[in-house]
């Protein structure tokens, strides 16, 4: 089955990736705004005082130049929902593709993406299997864009604890940030997926970073108390704020199992939605 | 919310550099230089391509249009910890990154220079205080290639001092005391 290459469908689609993405590496979501504000008014130690005035100016710069946040503009993480009416296609994948190119040409972004054994660099954020594209129903088509930049995504964890270790998960997550330290530039925002298999996981983890930061379950505010503990702060300076918020999402597992996978994201907690018209 | 006066700062850098000490804040003006893996690979091969005498390298891949910077945060110093000593060698007399450096740069940097912190993500803000002047080895692409940029007044935290002081490991050893684990060891990558 042929489709027309540049139907008003594929056109409205690829310009909503890329306004998605537009908006996404410029200015952040108001939630996630809302816990750095709280947490740098409440920041004590002076060199993370003057770490968050930086980030604070940083955002306000970024808001009124049009400007990326951050130059590691990251890979293209797309999370779609889709109605009854609109069939899964491939043309789909081609049009958020096309809108991931155009947004590296136009924002523009940092060409970020390359073969993974010959480093090869496409240019144009584009490559197999990039975008990851992760689709599920929805009563609107819309599109949203979570560019994910390597600093953080390279001390996530994934890791497969056994039933009897379920009180361990704490400790889990306090492990994977002692070991990342200053490199992800906390304070950070962690997405933990627990149960599920193993890939599930960290799926969930990705999925919970866009929950909203600025409402926590007992259980979620007990990690993130334990992640401030210790003491790593902002850029690995020292200070209060290591965790702005944890964010947990679960899914039924083996009876034998307990995947937790923690997905580490930098204090840009960076996505945005669009809906598709046309 | 910066209580502590800002050290203006401009380079060429001299011995003032001596007197910093580990969590002063410096206000950086003048030109640096950027460089990443790819960079200092070619410079130990080809030799530094400007006067490295007093100079100051950022580690940074920027996103520049035409002879606009763009954003220009800085990328994980630590990767650069095995490339960075024939710098000092030469003369250079900062660094700026974001993470800090490991043991061996702490001591390169002994009686020579410091060690910038500039905040990770804050590449909007760090643009805003940049303008291009130069590019060399062009042919690294955008994010590897050095390029020459004219800072005013970049605000940034002394990390390393030329006494040996170090913010990073101070805090990573708090850190490992506050999660009651021993020296760091089999769980971390340096």
């Amino acid at each position: 089955m042929q489709t027309p290459k540049h139907s008003p469908f594929y056109k409205a689609l690829a310009s909503a990736t890329l306004e998605a993405y537009r908006s996404a590496v410029i200015r952040l979501p108001p939630d996630v705004l809302a816990v750095i504000r709280k947490a740098a008014a409440a920041e004590t130690n002076e060199v993370a005082n003057g770490e968050f005035a930086n980030i604070l100016a940083n955002i306000e710069t970024a808001e009124r130049l049009g400007v990326p946040l951050c130059q590691d503009t990251g890979v293209p993480v797309i999370y779609l929902t889709i109605p009854d009416n609109v069939p899964l296609t491939q043309e789909i994948y081609d049009a958020v593709a096309e809108g991931v190119r155009r947004a590296t040409e136009a924002i523009p972004l940092r060409p970020n993406v390359v073969d993974p054994l010959t480093r090869h660099n496409t240019g144009n954020n584009t490559g197999a299997g990039m975008p990851a594209v992760h689709v599920r129903p929805g009563d609107r088509l819309t599109v949203t864009v979570l560019p994910k930049g390597a600093g953080a995504e390279n001390v996530s964890r994934v890791v497969m604890l056994l039933p009897s270790q379920k009180d361990t998960i704490k400790n889990v997550i306090t492990e994977t940030m002692l070991i990342a330290g200053g490199r992800p530039c906390p304070p950070v925002i962690l997405g933990v997926g627990i149960g599920g298999t193993f890939d599930q996981a960290a799926a969930l983890a990705k999925e919970a970073l866009l929950e909203p930061v600025d409402a926590m379950t007992a259980f979620e505010q007990q990690l993130c108390d334990a992640v401030n503990i210790l003491g790593i702060g902002p850029m690995g300076l020292g200070g209060n704020t290591t965790a702005l918020a944890v964010k947990v999402k679960t899914a039924a597992c083996h009876t034998a199992s307990l995947p937790v996978a923690i997905n580490v994201q930098c204090w840009a907690n960076r996505h945005a939605t669009v809906e598709v018209k046309w | 919310m910066v209580t502590k006066e800002a050290v203006q700062l401009h380079t060429p850098l001299g011995e003032e550099v001596l007197a910093l000490r580990a969590g002063d804040h410096v206000e950086l003006s003048g030109i640096v230089y950027t460089a990443r893996d790819e960079a200092h690979l070619r410079m130990q091969k080809d030799g530094i391509p400007f006067d490295p005498k007093g100079a100051v390298i950022y580690h940074c891949g920027p996103v520049i249009r035409g002879t606009t910077i763009v954003a220009a945060g800085p990328t994980t110093s630590a990767r650069m910890n095995a490339l960075s000593g024939f710098l000092f060698e030469k003369g250079v007399r900062a660094l700026i990154g974001k993470g800090g450096m490991g043991p061996a740069v702490r001591e390169q940097l002994r009686g020579k220079g410091v060690y910038f912190a500039f905040t990770g993500g804050c590449a909007a803000l760090a643009a805003s205080h940049m303008k291009l002047s130069g590019e060399f080895f062009p042919e690294l692409g955008m994010a590897e290639a050095v390029w020459a940029i004219e800072l005013d007044r970049l605000p940034l935290v002394v990390g390393i001092d030329s006494m040996g002081n170090d913010l990073f490991s101070d805090v990573e050893k708090q850190t490992r005391a506050a999660a009651g684990a021993g020296p760091a060891g089999n769980c971390t990558d340096k």
